[in-house]
C-alpha cells in the first residue's frame, strides 16, 4: 500500500520510490462567447498560464473543457461537471461570472519507482485528490482576484477585454505562484475564519475602542479587529471578511512577521522609525511617517460587489499582536496627514489595547485551566459564522501548512466531508483507519466536528465515548447533539 | 458637531428688565432672586421680576435720594431700600398696614453699612464695617428691635440664603472668614477660619477678593468656594476651586480642590449639586461634581472636569430686549461676551441632556457621561443589596445603623435611561445608525464594567436596531461573544428572526442549551422544524425520555410523512412501555390510539412489538 511509504524518506525502499505531491500544470480563464466562430477561438482566451505553451494547444484546451462542459450540460442543465478525472490529471471548472470560466489542471500525485532492470517506473495516484479541495481552492482563486480586482463584468465596463486581460495577467502572474497545491485539505473546502476566544468585558473595550476610532477618523466606512492573527471584530459582511481575513493571516501578516519578531531595538526595526510612545506602524501604506516623500498608497479592494458594489482602500494598521483594518471609501485619498493623524490617535490606544487583551486572555487561559492541550486532535468548523478551530494545523503559513497528522488521516476527513455534503441531515461518521487511528465525523445543525483518535485497541463504543467527552468539555456552551 | 455640542443651557423664560442707565438703577437679589429696576429714584417706578413670577411687580415711590440697595423680606412682605451709609429704610407691602416709610439707623457709632440682607419674613440684618447687627422688624408698630450683634472689622460680606449663613471677610488680607449662622430670631457664631492666599509677589499686598469667593449647598452641604487663581505648589499651573466645607457644628475644613488646567477669568456656579465654571477666554464651561472619585492625598480630594469643556448653548431672548438674566448666585458671568449676564442654568446634567438636547455629543463624552452615571447608580445598587441584607438578617428597622439607602436624583438606572434617553434616541431618523449602536453598546460597555446585570430590554433594543438596518453580521458576532446575555426572551426573539436570517436558529439553539432550564423549549424547537429524531435524542441525552409525551413526539414523526422514522420513533415507544410497564401497549392515557391504527396500517399487525412473556 502506498499509504505505508508515503513521504518517508528513510524506509526500506527509499532508494526504489520518489515522491512527487500534486502540482499545477495550468490554470486558464476563457469566456466562450468571445469568440463563437471558427478561427477566432483565440479570442476566447483571457488568460492562460504558463504563458509558454503554443498557441494551438492552448485553443485545444480550451475547446476540450468547453465541451466536456456543454456535453454534460445535457444530463444536468443546472450543474454541469465540475471536475474530470483523468490518470494523469484533474481537471477542475468553474463559472464565477456568467460565461466566464476558470479551469485549473492539477497534476495527480506521483511515485517513481525503480523496477527490477533498473528502468524508472512511474505511477500515478489517481485517487488521492479530492474534488472538493481543489474546487474550493479554485473558487478562492476568483474570490481574490474579484477582493482586488472588482468582477470581470467590471473590468469589462471599465475597459472591455483589454483591460480585463491587463487585470487577469497582473493578478494571477503572481497569486498563481503563491498556491500550494500539496498542502490543501479539508481547511480550504471550509474557508473558515478562526476567532480569538476573548471574554465579554475586553470584547466591549474593544468594540468601543472601533467605535471612537471610526468616530474621530470620520471617513472610516468599515473596520476589522484582529488579534493574533484571530479575528475579534468585522463590520465587512460575512463573505468579503472571509476572503480578507484569508489574504490577511496568508499573505500580509505573514510578510511582516520578521520585523516583529527581531523586537524593537534590533536593526531590522530600525529601519522602520516609527514612534517612540507606541508600537503601532502601517502593513499597508507608508512605512515612514516623517518620510515629507513617504507614499500613502494603499490597496483597494471591492466588497459587496453584488449589491452596493464599494471600492474602498485597505488601510492595515498594527501595534503589538492587534492588527485593525480601517476601509475607507476609494474616492478619498487618504493623505500623509490623515497616516500622522491616524498613528497618533490609533497607536497609543491600540498599544493599550493589545496589552490589555493578551493579560486578559492570559487570566482566562489560567482560571479556565486548559493550558494543556487536549489529547485528541480534531478541526471544528460553523457553516453559520465560518468559525473554524483546528488543533490538527499547528501553524498557517503561506509556502506550506503544517499538519501534525499523516496526509492518509486528512484524506479520510475530506472524504468524511464530502459525504456529509451529500445529505442534509445531521450524521455520524467514525472510521477505523489501517493505521490504527480512528477517525469520527459528526454533522449537527450546520456544524462539523471531525475528532483523530489514537487508540489501538479501542472498540466503537469506547471511541463513542471519547467523542462525547470531548463534546462536552470543548463545546459545552453549544447545541451540539451528541 | 461643534457649536452644537452643549452640557448648559439658560433658563427658557428669562427676567428681562430695562438697561441700566444713570436714570434706571438695576438690583439683585439673590435671596428672591429677584431683579430691581428702580427708575429715577423710584419716582417713575419701580419693576420687580423674579423667575416663577408671571407678573412682575410694580410700584412707585418717593426719589428721596440715590437707591443702594433695595430688597424685599421673604414673601415680598416688606420693602427694604439703603440710601445712605448709616440708614435703612422701610416699607410695608402687607395688606390693611400702614404704608408710610419708618427707618433704622445703625447702631454701631461711625460705622457704614454695607449692606443687609433678609433672613425671614420679617428679620433682618446690618452689615457695617464694624459689625453686623441683627434686628426684628415690627411692621404694624413700623419700628425694628434690635436682637443681637456682633463687633468685628468688615471687608466685605456675602450672605447664602438656601442656608442662612452670613460670611464676612474680616482683617488685612480679607482672607479670614467669619460665618454667622440665622434661624428664628437666633444669631449664632460659627467658628472662623482662613482661606490660604496663593504665593503673590512681594510688591502687591495679597489679599482675598470678593469675586473669588462663592457660597452654596452642595449635595446638603454648605461649602465655601474659594477660585485660587494660582496654584499655591509651584509645580502645577492653572487655577483651581478649592472646596471649604462648613458644617453646622464644627470647624470649617478644606475638603476638596477643582482642578481647572487653565487661567484666566472664571465663574462659579452651582447647579444641580455640580459645580460648574465658567472660563472666559475661551468660552466655554466645565462640570464637577465631588461625589465622584477623585484623588485624595489624605487630607484633601482633587478633582478633575467630569466632561471636557464645552459652550452653554447659544441664548436667543424670545422678545428683543435689552439683557437677559436671571441668577442663582450672584456672580455676574458675562456668558464669555460683554453683556452682563448672570445666568441659573437649571437642568439637569444627565446622558439624556447629552444625547438629546446637544445634537451630537462624541462618544469618548457619551462614555464619560455613562460611565459616571452607573458609577453611582452601581454605588445606590450596592448600598440596597447591603441594606437588604442587614434587614433580612434581623436586624431590626429601627436601628440607627440601619439606613435605607436614599436615591438621589444623580441615580439613574437601566429602566430611566431606556425610557428616558436610549428608546427615544433610537428612533431618531436623522441619526446615523452607527452612532446609535456605537452609543447603545457603549452604554452595555459600561453597565459591564460597573458588573451591573444588564436589562434584557437593552439588549432587545441593540437588536431590534441592528435588524431595522439589516446588520445580521454585527448581530452575530455580538452573540458569539456573549455581549447580549442569555435569556429566554432574547432565544425567542431569535427564533422569530430565522426567517429573515437563519443563522439565527442556530443562536437560539446554543443560547437555550446554555440556559440549560429551557430543555422543553429545545424540544419544541426541534419538533417544530421536524426534527423529531434530534428532539428525542436530545432529551434522551438529558436522562428525561422517560416523562415525555409519546403522542407529541408521535404527531411530529407522523407529520414529516416518513414511514421509516415513524416507525423508528413508534418502536422507541414500545420499547420505553416494555421498560416502564412490562407491556409495549400504550395506555389510554396516552392518546395514541390514531397512530397505533397507523403504524398498523402501513407495517401492519405482525410489525407491532409482542409483550415479551417469561
Amino acid at each position: 500500500m502506498a499509504a505505508a511509504a508515503a513521504g518517508a524518506g528513510s524506509g526500506p525502499w527509499a532508494a526504489q520510490e520518489k515522491q512527487f505531491p500534486p502540482a499545477l500544470l495550468s490554470f486558464f480563464i476563457y469566456n466562450p462567447g468571445f469568440g463563437p466562430r471558427e478561427g477566432e477561438e483565440e479570442n476566447k482566451i483571457l488568460f492562460y498560464h504558463p504563458n509558454e505553451v503554443e498557441k494551438n494547444e492552448k485553443i485545444r484546451n480550451v475547446g476540450l473543457c468547453e465541451a466536456i462542459v456543454q456535453f454534460t450540460r445535457t444530463f444536468s442543465p443546472s450543474k454541469p461537471a465540475k471536475s474530470l478525472h483523468t490518470q494523469k490529471n484533474r481537471q477542475f471548472f468553474n463559472e464565477p461570472e456568467g460565461n466566464f470560466w476558470m479551469v485549473m489542471v492539477v497534476r495527480n500525485p506521483i511515485i517513481e519507482k525503480q523496477s527490477k532492470d533498473g528502468k524508472p517506473v512511474i505511477e500515478y495516484q489517481e485517487e488521492e485528490l479530492l474534488d472538493k479541495v481543489y474546487s474550493s481552492v479554485l473558487q478562492q482563486c476568483y474570490s481574490m482576484y474579484k477582493l482586488f480586482n472588482g468582477t470581470f463584468l467590471k473590468a469589462m465596463e471599465d475597459g472591455g477585454v483589454k483591460l480585463l486581460k491587463e487585470r487577469l495577467e497582473k493578478f494571477f502572474h503572481r497569486y498563481l505562484q503563491t498556491l500550494h497545491l500539496q498542502s490543501c485539505d479539508l481547511l480550504d473546502i471550509f474557508g473558515g475564519i478562526s476567532f480569538f476566544p476573548l471574554d465579554k468585558m475586553t470584547y466591549l473595550k474593544i468594540q468601543s475602542f472601533i467605535n471612537r476610532m471610526e468616530e474621530s477618523l470620520n471617513i472610516v466606512k468599515y473596520t476589522a479587529f484582529l488579534y493574533n492573527d484571530q479575528l475579534i471584530w468585522s463590520g465587512l459582511e460575512q463573505d468579503d471578511m472571509r476572503i480578507l481575513y484569508k489574504y490577511l493571516t496568508t499573505s500580509l501578516f505573514p510578510r511582516h512577521i520578521e520585523p516583529e519578531l527581531a523586537g524593537r531595538d534590533s536593526p531590522i526595526r530600525a529601519e522602520m522609525p516609527g514612534n517612540l510612545q507606541h508600537y503601532g506602524r502601517f502593513l499597508t501604506g507608508p512605512l515612514n511617517l516623517n518620510d515629507p516623500d513617504a507614499k500613502c498608497r494603499f490597496p483597494k479592494i471591492f466588497v459587496n460587489t453584488d449589491d452596493t458594489y464599494e471600492e474602498l482602500h485597505l488601510i492595515v494598521y498594527k501595534a503589538m499582536s492587534a492588527a485593525v483594518c480601517f476601509m475607507i471609501d476609494a474616492s478619498i485619498h487618504p493623505t500623509l496627514d490623515f497616516c500622522r493623524r491616524l498613528d497618533s490617535i490609533v497607536g497609543p490606544q491600540l498599544t493599550v489595547l493589545a496589552s490589555d487583551i493578551c493579560e486578559q486572555f492570559n487570566i482566562n487561559k489560567r482560571m479556565s485551566g486548559s493550558e494543556k492541550e487536549p489529547q485528541f486532535k480534531f478541526i471544528y468548523f460553523n457553516h453559520m459564522n465560518l468559525a473554524e478551530k483546528s488543533t490538527v494545523h499547528m501553524r498557517k503559513t503561506p509556502s506550506v501548512s503544517l499538519t501534525s497528522v499523516h496526509p492518509d488521516l486528512m484524506k479520510i476527513l475530506g472524504d468524511i466531508n464530502s459525504d456529509f455534503t451529500r445529505v442534509d441531515e445531521d450524521e455520524e461518521i467514525i472510521v477505523k483507519a489501517m493505521s490504527d487511528y480512528w477517525v469520527v465525523g459528526k454533522k449537527s445543525d450546520r456544524r462539523e466536528l471531525y475528532v483523530i483518535l489514537n487508540q489501538k485497541n479501542a472498540n466503537l463504543i469506547e471511541v463513542n465515548e471519547e467523542v462525547k467527552k470531548l463534546c462536552a468539555t470543548q463545546f459545552n456552551n453549544i447545541f451540539f447533539l451528541d | 458637531m461643534g457649536e452644537e455640542d452643549y452640557y448648559l443651557e439658560l433658563c427658557e423664560r428669562p427676567v428681562q428688565f430695562e438697561k441700566a442707565n444713570p436714570v434706571n438703577c438695576v438690583f439683585f437679589d439673590e435671596a428672591n432672586k429677584q431683579v430691581f429696576a428702580v427708575r429715577s429714584g423710584g419716582a417713575t417706578g419701580v419693576v420687580v421680576k423674579g423667575p416663577d413670577d408671571r407678573n412682575p411687580i410694580s410700584f412707585r415711590m418717593d426719589d428721596k435720594g440715590e437707591v443702594k440697595c433695595i430688597k424685599f423680606s421673604l414673601e415680598n412682605k416688606i420693602l427694604a431700600v439703603q440710601r445712605t451709609s448709616k440708614t435703612v429704610d422701610f416699607c410695608n407691602f402687607i395688606p390693611d398696614n400702614s404704608q408710610l416709610e419708618y427707618t433704622q439707623e445703625c447702631k454701631t457709632k461711625n460705622a457704614n453699612i454695607l449692606g443687609f440682607c433678609w433672613t425671614s419674613s420679617t428679620e433682618i440684618v446690618f452689615i457695617t464695617d464694624q459689625g453686623i447687627e441683627f434686628y426684628q422688624v415690627l411692621p404694624e408698630k413700623r419700628s425694628l428691635k434690635l436682637l443681637k450683634s456682633h463687633n468685628l472689622n468688615v471687608n466685605w460680606y456675602m450672605y447664602c440664603p438656601e442656608s442662612a449663613v452670613i460670611l464676612l471677610s474680616t482683617t488685612v488680607l480679607e482672607n479670614v472668614l467669619q460665618p454667622f449662622h440665622f434661624r428664628a430670631g437666633t444669631m449664632s457664631k460659627l467658628p472662623k477660619f482662613e482661606i490660604e492666599l496663593p504665593a503673590a509677589p512681594k510688591s502687591t499686598k495679597p489679599s482675598l477678593s470678593e469675586r473669588d469667593i462663592a457660597m452654596a449647598t452642595i449635595y446638603g452641604q454648605l461649602y465655601v468656594l474659594f477660585l485660587r487663581h494660582h496654584s499655591r505648589t509651584s509645580n502645577s499651573t492653572g487655577a483651581e476651586v478649592v472646596l471649604y466645607h462648613l458644617p453646622r457644628e464644627g470647624a470649617c475644613k478644606k475638603m476638596h480642590i477643582l482642578k481647572l488646567n487653565r487661567t484666566g477669568k472664571f465663574a462659579l456656579n452651582v447647579v444641580d449639586n455640580l459645580v460648574v465654571v465658567h472660563h472666559q477666554d475661551t468660552e466655554t464651561s466645565v462640570i464637577f461634581d465631588i461625589k465622584l472619585r477623585g484623588e485624595f492625598d489624605g487630607s484633601v480630594t482633587f478633582h478633575h472636569p467630569v466632561l471636557p469643556a464645552r459652550s452653554i448653548q447659544p441664548y436667543q431672548i424670545p422678545i428683543a430686549g435689552p439683557a437677559a438674566v436671571t441668577t442663582q448666585s450672584p456672580v455676574p458671568c458675562k456668558l464669555y461676551s460683554s453683556s452682563w449676564i448672570v445666568f441659573q442654568p437649571d437642568i439637569i446634567i444627565s446622558a439624556s441632556q447629552v444625547l438629546s438636547e446637544s445634537d451630537r455629543a462624541s462618544l469618548p463624552v457619551i462614555a464619560t457621561v455613562f460611565d459616571k452615571l452607573n458609577h453611582e447608580y452601581k454605588k445606590y445598587l450596592d448600598a440596597e443589596q447591603s441594606y437588604a441584607m442587614a434587614v433580612e438578617a434581623g436586624q431590626s428597622r429601627s436601628s440607627p445603623l440601619l439606613k435605607r439607602p436614599v436615591r438621589t436624583q444623580a441615580v439613574l438606572d437601566q429602566s430611566d435611561v431606556y425610557t428616558h434617553v436610549l428608546s427615544a434616541f433610537v428612533e431618531k431618523k436623522e441619526m446615523p445608525h452607527k452612532f446609535v449602536i456605537a452609543v447603545l453598546m457603549e452604554y452595555i460597555r459600561s453597565l459591564n464594567q460597573f458588573q451591573i446585570a444588564v436589562q434584557h430590554y437593552l439588549h432587545e433594543l441593540v437588536i431590534k436596531t441592528l435588524v431595522q438596518h439589516n446588520l445580521f453580521y454585527m448581530l452575530h458576532q455580538f452573540l458569539q461573544y456573549h455581549v447580549l446575555s442569555d435569556s429566554k426572551p432574547l432565544a425567542c426573539l431569535l427564533l422569530s428572526l430565522e426567517s429573515f436570517y437563519p443563522p439565527a436558529h442556530q443562536l437560539s439553539l446554543d443560547m437555550l442549551k446554555r440556559l440549560s432550564t429551557a430543555n422543553d423549549e429545545i424540544v419544541e424547537v426541534l419538533l417544530s422544524k421536524h426534527q423529531v429524531l434530534a428532539a428525542l435524542r436530545f432529551i434522551r441525552g438529558i436522562g428525561g425520555h422517560d416523562n415525555i409525551s409519546a403522542r407529541k413526539f408521535l404527531d411530529a414523526a407522523k407529520q414529516t410523512e416518513d414511514n421509516m422514522l415513524f416507525y423508528t420513533i413508534f418502536r422507541f415507544f414500545e420499547q420505553r412501555n416494555q421498560r416502564l410497564r412490562g407491556s409495549p401497549n400504550f395506555t389510554p392515557g396516552e392518546h395514541c390510539e390514531e397512530h397505533v391504527a397507523f403504524f398498523k396500517q402501513i407495517f401492519g399487525d405482525q410489525a407491532l412489538m409482542r409483550p415479551t412473556t417469561f
